[in-house]
């Protein structure tokens, strides 16, 4: 089937959701819309640059925490100011964080990364009247579209505008995504991806367009860290712990990082593994590690390179 | 005069790697730096192109000072290299390969939500450039893919794609056949008038190569200059034959 197909279905099924499933499997979509958002914005560095970050909770993190600011402290409800602000407090972090990191690579490049995300995840822990500390801070309910919906239940808001609003959020994500890797810029940072040394004899300035990948995925998990942290009404220092970093990762690894839209099919797959792992079994965790080391030796493709390689002798056979 | 080099000096510790090599390319010319392993071409290469600063001594191009510049300061200014060990984009085509050249010489790299596929000059380039080292056929074909003359092909038309004034070949048919090296240099040298190369300067092993086509051969050893002559010179003279070209050439 070809991919404009399959993605106006995936389209109408995801308009169609809240109408037709039951509510406890819409919220579930809530986490998969954000940290859909967030692995755009990671794969840009992973996939496309060929960067592997173990820090980008921190973004996350940062703007989780900023629409709990928002909302809590300064009284701003409106989500159509608080996911700008999201972005650009990340940006504001990123940009010295990002020009330091992009210096190095593979291991150092991972490790600076987990470094700086646990600094912010200490600092949320420590500064206790600054962040809550462990109790973390509440997110109020935003208003959307410029309405408080103050006849909707907490689950009837958020199966119902909240939902469409994260959609909305995620196709806009998608289709800006779409745009840059398909750039001249997307084609400079995959040139670096492949041969850093290639790259620079073509006059690609490679750690200026590293940097320039890391302030977008910043600015991409910050508003997907501003898009989880409503669900749950509540932000917490987990948020920017080096695990949930590490769960990232593994998200992009499960749908494929060789592929666009991968990294969606990994936090779909993600959610609703766990959900019903965690369901059935207690040590989830279990269960999730052998399915990672299951894709790493066997499918490093992910589930789209599996997708990819039974439509492969298709392809063949019709040409 | 387009490239000079006075009294170059590089020093690795205590090791001389370039010991006073002084040398310059005039427009026009197709220059060959030989020498026996240890001689210092790869320095020389690597100080020419900016990469290395020289330990003493000064690298003029275009009249401007560019010891250690870097590379991509130096793409800029107009020169260009290819490698001796064969550097591809793997997962990226032919066509792309060469679109990133263009897309860097027309500086439109940070053109984040521009559409590449609609951009008509990058594409008009890439494959008049694709045209031009016989590669139009493989245009979507993944350079990983390529035979071993194809992806040295690549390697230079990526170099070519980036329209320098000068470029630098770093024995550009090494790991190619006997029978494909001449095929490669013809096309080289075609692509070279096409575009109005100025100069080309390459570093290379095969003396059919370096005899048949260079203006002047500038023979290292020991990391000095043993000698900077023409090719019938060179041949004459029974000391570099003996030191550097290895045997006589009939």
């Amino acid at each position: 089937m070809r991919t404009p197909v399959v993605l106006a279905l995936v389209g109408i099924a995801l308009v169609a959701l809240p109408l037709l499933a039951p509510a406890y499997h819409v919220t579930l979509m809530l986490p998969f819309m954000a940290y859909g958002v967030v692995l755009l914005g990671l794969n840009l560095l992973f996939g496309y640059t060929g960067l592997v970050s173990f820090g980008h909770a921190l973004f996350i993190g940062i703007g989780a925490y900023t629409g709990a600011v928002l909302t809590t402290r300064l009284g701003v409800r409106h989500m159509e100011a608080i996911l700008p602000a999201a972005a650009l407090a990340a940006a504001v972090v990123a940009a010295p964080v990002g020009a330091l990191c992009v210096r190095y690579v593979k291991i150092y490049f991972g490790m600076l990364t987990l470094a700086f995300g646990m600094v912010f995840y200490t600092f949320l822990l420590k500064f206790y009247k600054l962040t809550g500390g462990d109790e973390g801070m509440r997110m109020l309910r935003p208003y959307l579209l410029g309405s408080e919906w103050k006849g909707f239940s907490k689950t009837a808001y958020l199966i119902g505008p909240y939902y469409y609003f994260s959609l909305a959020v995620l196709v806009l994500a998608t289709l800006l995504m779409w745009r840059v890797v398909r750039s001249p810029f997307g084609l400079c940072l995959k040139t670096i991806r492949d041969n850093p040394l290639k790259a620079e004899s073509l006059g690609v300035s490679v750690p200026r367009y590293r940097w320039y990948a890391f302030m977008i995925s910043a600015v991409y998990a910050a508003v997907g860290g501003a898009l989880l942290a409503t669900p749950t009404g509540n932000v917490d220092p987990t948020l920017a712990y080096w695990t949930h970093s590490g769960n990232i990762v593994f998200m992009v690894l499960l749908g494929g990082f060789s592929s666009f839209f991968g990294p969606l099919v990994g936090a779909f797959a993600f959610i609703f593994l766990q959900d019903t792992v965690m369901s059935v079994f207690p040590y989830w965790r279990l269960i999730f590690g052998a399915v990672l080391a299951f894709i790493v030796i066997f499918a490093p493709g992910g589930l789209m390179g599996l997708f990819a390689r039974r439509r492969r002798p298709i392809e063949v056979s019709r040409a | 005069m387009i490239l000079e080099a006075r009294d170059i000096r590089k020093l690795y510790g205590a090791y001389v790697a370039l010991d006073g090599v002084s040398l310059s390319i005039q427009e026009g010319e197709f220059v060959s730096i030989i020498g026996p392993n240890g001689a210092g071409k790869s320095t020389l290469i690597n100080v020419l192109t900016g990469v290395l600063q020289p330990s003493a001594g000064s690298v003029r191009f275009k009249g401007k000072d560019i010891g250690g510049i870097g590379t991509v300061a130096l793409t800029r200014l107009g020169m260009a290299r290819s490698f001796q060990l064969v550097q591809i984009f793997p997962e990226l085509t032919v066509l792309e390969t060469l679109q990133a050249a263009v897309v860097s010489r027309l500086g439109r790299g940070a053109r984040i939500f521009a559409s590449l596929a609609g951009d008509g000059q990058v594409q008009a380039d890439a494959l008049d450039v694709a045209g031009l080292f016989n590669l139009s056929d493989k245009a979507h074909a993944l350079a990983r893919e390529l035979p071993q003359g194809d992806k040295k092909l690549l390697d230079v038309a990526s170099a070519f794609a980036l329209r320098p004034e000068i470029i630098l070949l770093d024995e550009p048919t090494s790991g190619v056949s006997t029978a494909d090296k001449h095929a490669i240099m013809e096309i080289l040298v075609g692509a070279a008038k096409r575009i109005g190369l100025r100069a080309i300067i390459q570093v290379e092993h095969d003396m059919d190569i370096v005899f048949g086509y260079s203006d002047r051969i500038i023979a290292l050893h020991q990391g000095k200059v043993l000698a900077d002559a023409t090719p019938a010179e060179i041949e004459a003279d029974a000391r570099v034959v003996d030191m550097v070209v290895g045997r006589r050439r009939r």
